[in-house]
């Protein structure tokens, strides 16, 4: 660690996001005081204004690449980090912003604004990894706070962090929940979808959503074509719900693009 | 350096607030000529990823916007699209009051985590002069250590009835996916007694801070629903719903909206800029919510308000601390209130079909009025969508107010004038991430 001071340094980076990931860490209501009196927080603008130089021993990185400028930030980040995390949807794949890799942006920005000049931005929202090597990604639209607390621990005990990548199913057998593709019809991602959240979903009698993008090696396409089989799902449908907050995670984007009409698949 | 009469202050990237944003401040012989609030959060184009998606995703996609006031981006959306589908309007299917009040509920939660997170992790630290609240906590461990706790009485609402404290899975247009029982409700209640008693003795503690002078009139503007609208036993405070009014008399419907309102797009920043239709700034957010609904708040908490020097509009900005922790009692208050009348929903959800059309929504986020607008095609697909949020309309206002309060402390030096800046800056709790479409502060002496 740095200095030699014993305690190590930990900066909270922010990309294109909504601040909900880096929330979480505020979040640990529990957890909060007493990590802070095993790190050192060097770098966190969202809780203090005090600024320590780096490098920095870890380095949390919330957000997606969608200007010249923030893939350049990105590169001096990793260059004073020893481990680099990235949290989140947005850094782990892009993001729900990745939605304009599939359209088209000069269209976007005229849409949303008056003086599309005056703002600065890249064709693509992509991933932290496009980018710059990444020791340790966490999922999650947002991510889960315990996962997070987890990584911090295993940090300080220099021990490998437990996040699994099997699918929200095996989470729901384990919880006890229904199934409720099966017994409702209701369209879920949980077979394809990485676990972290305890199968918040389907415990409330909803469909899983994505929010942790695609689970170790994902047939996505075997579940799609359940979900037209049996639900009656039709193209647009089956398009919409891999695209979304990890719609440019690979495994999702392959399935979208299958489901869309033949012309706009020929690119 | 810092006493001559031209000079620049420059703060690049503005610590403790919710996203990117930076200051820049231009003085010239001894006068302020230029304040601007700058915004580079990179922009994530929102209002164009909603084209051709479904009247029934707007909740899940614009909660993204903010991961501190979802639950304000998923009711809005509501709002509108359920307006256009004639559900809840005078002449439409009616919403059941359990869906109503767990909205409301919700909410409540999210009012509590957001202000809790402001008042004391965010903004306190100023007041006590700290760098932050971790370093407050070195000497004030029983405050940061009540924050928490407090905090996580609100997350709790929105986990219990949201599914998930950032970014709810449970709300849906129409309703939720599952409504909660009144067991799971009542199961909060001991906590939520802790809360109110908690959030009634940090607003007294609050109360206590030293306030800089700075008085500015401005047009406030909120929500505020209307009197026969109103349950048994509510008094109607605004959160989840009401009419547009001013203190300059307007007082319509939210669908006249565009009418009164619209955004402009200036070089410094990402996030559109709110102006009055002829021109003027305005004003959202518990300031502006406390002088426009005073009358709305239960006995109890209305006398707390005088008690703690809010008898009178409040209408310097610093002493809009004061004004979240009224709000935050307020809070407690009315989330057990609704506990105690929650008649669970026979069925957690009400069918909206789509209809074609335009429709209209706002609600009363933590930090100001949020509009959203949708238009639909027959077959229920967004071809148009305008979100507002409650920072874009303030950064006029913001602006103003900085010119004014650097011109009257010049006589500090550079650092001491950016931290009041700073600190000026975060009185209206700015969310950056939040302006769809925020600050470093750089003060240029010449």
């Amino acid at each position: 660690m740095t200095e030699g001071i014993g305690r190590p340094t930990v900066a909270v980076w922010k990309f294109a996001s909504c601040d909900g990931c880096q929330l979480s860490l505020l979040s640990a209501e529990d957890e909060l005081l007493a990590i802070a009196g095993e790190i050192e927080i060097a770098y966190f603008l969202e809780a203090t204004r005090e600024v320590k130089e780096g490098p920095y021993d870890i380095s949390l990185v919330e957000g997606s690449i969608t200007t010249p400028d923030d893939a350049e930030r990105i590169r001096q980040v990793r260059d004073l980090s020893t481990t680099l995390i990235t949290i989140g949807a947005c850094a782990t794949a892009g993001g729900i912003q990745a939605l304009r890799n599939f359209g088209d942006v000069e269209a976007f920005r005229s849409l949303v604004y008056a003086r599309p000049e005056y703002v600065d931005t890249l064709a693509d929202s992509t991933a932290i990894a496009e980018h710059v090597p990444v020791d340790l990604e966490l999922r999650g639209c947002p991510i889960e706070t315990s996962q997070l607390v987890e990584v911090i621990n295993a940090i300080l005990a220099g021990r490998k962090p437990i996040t699994p990548t099997h699918s929200v199913c095996v989470e729901c057998k384990l919880r006890g929940n229904l199934c409720v593709a099966v017994a409702h019809g209701t369209p879920c991602l949980g077979p394809v979808t990485q676990a972290g959240c305890n199968a918040r979903c389907p415990a409330f009698d909803r469909g899983c959503y994505g929010c942790f993008g695609p689970a170790e090696s994902p047939n996505a396409a075997s579940l799609a074509a359940w979900l037209e089989e049996e639900l009656a799902m039709e193209h647009p449908d089956l398009v919409r719900l891999f695209r979304s907050f990890n719609a440019d995670a690979p495994a999702f984007r392959r399935e979208s693009r299958r489901h869309e009409p033949e012309e706009e698949v020929a690119t | 350096m810092s006493h001559s009469h031209d000079r620049t202050i420059s703060v690049e990237a503005l610590a403790r607030v919710e996203g990117e944003g930076a200051m820049h401040v231009e003085v010239a012989d001894g006068r302020v000529e230029q304040v601007q609030l700058r915004i580079y959060e990179p922009p994530r184009f929102f209002e164009a990823m909603l084209r051709g998606r479904t009247y029934l995703e707007p909740p899940d996609i614009t909660a993204r916007i903010c991961g501190i006031c979802p639950v304000a981006y998923q009711l809005s959306a509501i709002n509108a699209i359920e307006s256009l589908c004639g559900i809840g309007t005078p002449d439409g299917m009616p919403m059941p009051d359990g869906i109503r009040q767990l909205r409301r509920l919700l909410y409540c939660g999210e009012w509590i985590e957001s202000h809790v997170l402001h008042i004391f992790l965010l903004h306190a630290p100023d007041f006590l002069g700290y760098q932050g609240a971790i370093e407050m906590a070195a000497d004030h461990r029983d405050l940061v250590e009540m924050a928490l706790r407090l905090r996580k009485a609100g997350n709790q609402l929105l986990e219990v009835i949201g599914g998930r404290a950032i970014h709810p899975i449970n709300v849906r247009v129409g309703g939720f996916h599952r409504a909660p029982t009144r067991t799971e409700l009542q199961e909060m209640v001991p906590e939520l007694l802790w809360g109110r008693e908690a959030a009634i003795a940090a607003a007294r503690l609050v109360a206590g801070f030293e306030f800089p002078d700075l008085d500015q009139s401005h047009t406030f503007a909120s929500l505020r629903p209307e009197q026969d609208s109103l349950p048994p036993g509510a008094t109607g405070y605004p959160i989840e719903d009401g009419r547009l009014v001013t203190n300059s008399g307007l007082d319509v419907p939210i669908a006249a909206w565009p009418e009164h309102f619209h955004e402009e797009h200036v070089e410094h920043s990402t996030a559109l800029h709110g102006r009055m239709t002829d021109g003027g700034t305005y004003l959202v957010g518990p300031a502006a919510r406390f002088n426009l609904n005073a009358d709305r708040l239960p006995a109890e908490i209305a006398d707390l308000a005088a008690e703690v020097g809010c008898a009178e509009a409040v209408t310097n900005p610093f002493r809009s601390i004061v004004v979240r922790a009224i709000e935050t009692v307020y809070a407690f208050d009315e989330a057990l209130r609704l506990i105690d009348a929650y008649d669970r929903p026979e069925t957690p959800a009400v069918e909206v079909r789509p209809v074609a059309g335009t429709g209209h929504g706002a609600t009363e986020a933590p930090r100001g009025i949020l509009y959203h607008r949708y238009t639909l095609d027959e077959e229920g697909l967004i071809t148009d969508a305008v979100i507002v949020p409650p920072t874009s309309q303030n950064q006029p206002a913001i602006e103003e107010d900085l010119l004014e309060f650097v011109q009257a402390h010049l006589h500090l030096d550079d650092d001491a004038l950016q931290w009041q800046c700073e600190q000026a800056i975060r009185n209206y709790d700015p969310c950056i991430s939040c302006s769809t479409h925020f600050l470093d502060l750089t003060v240029r002496r010449r």
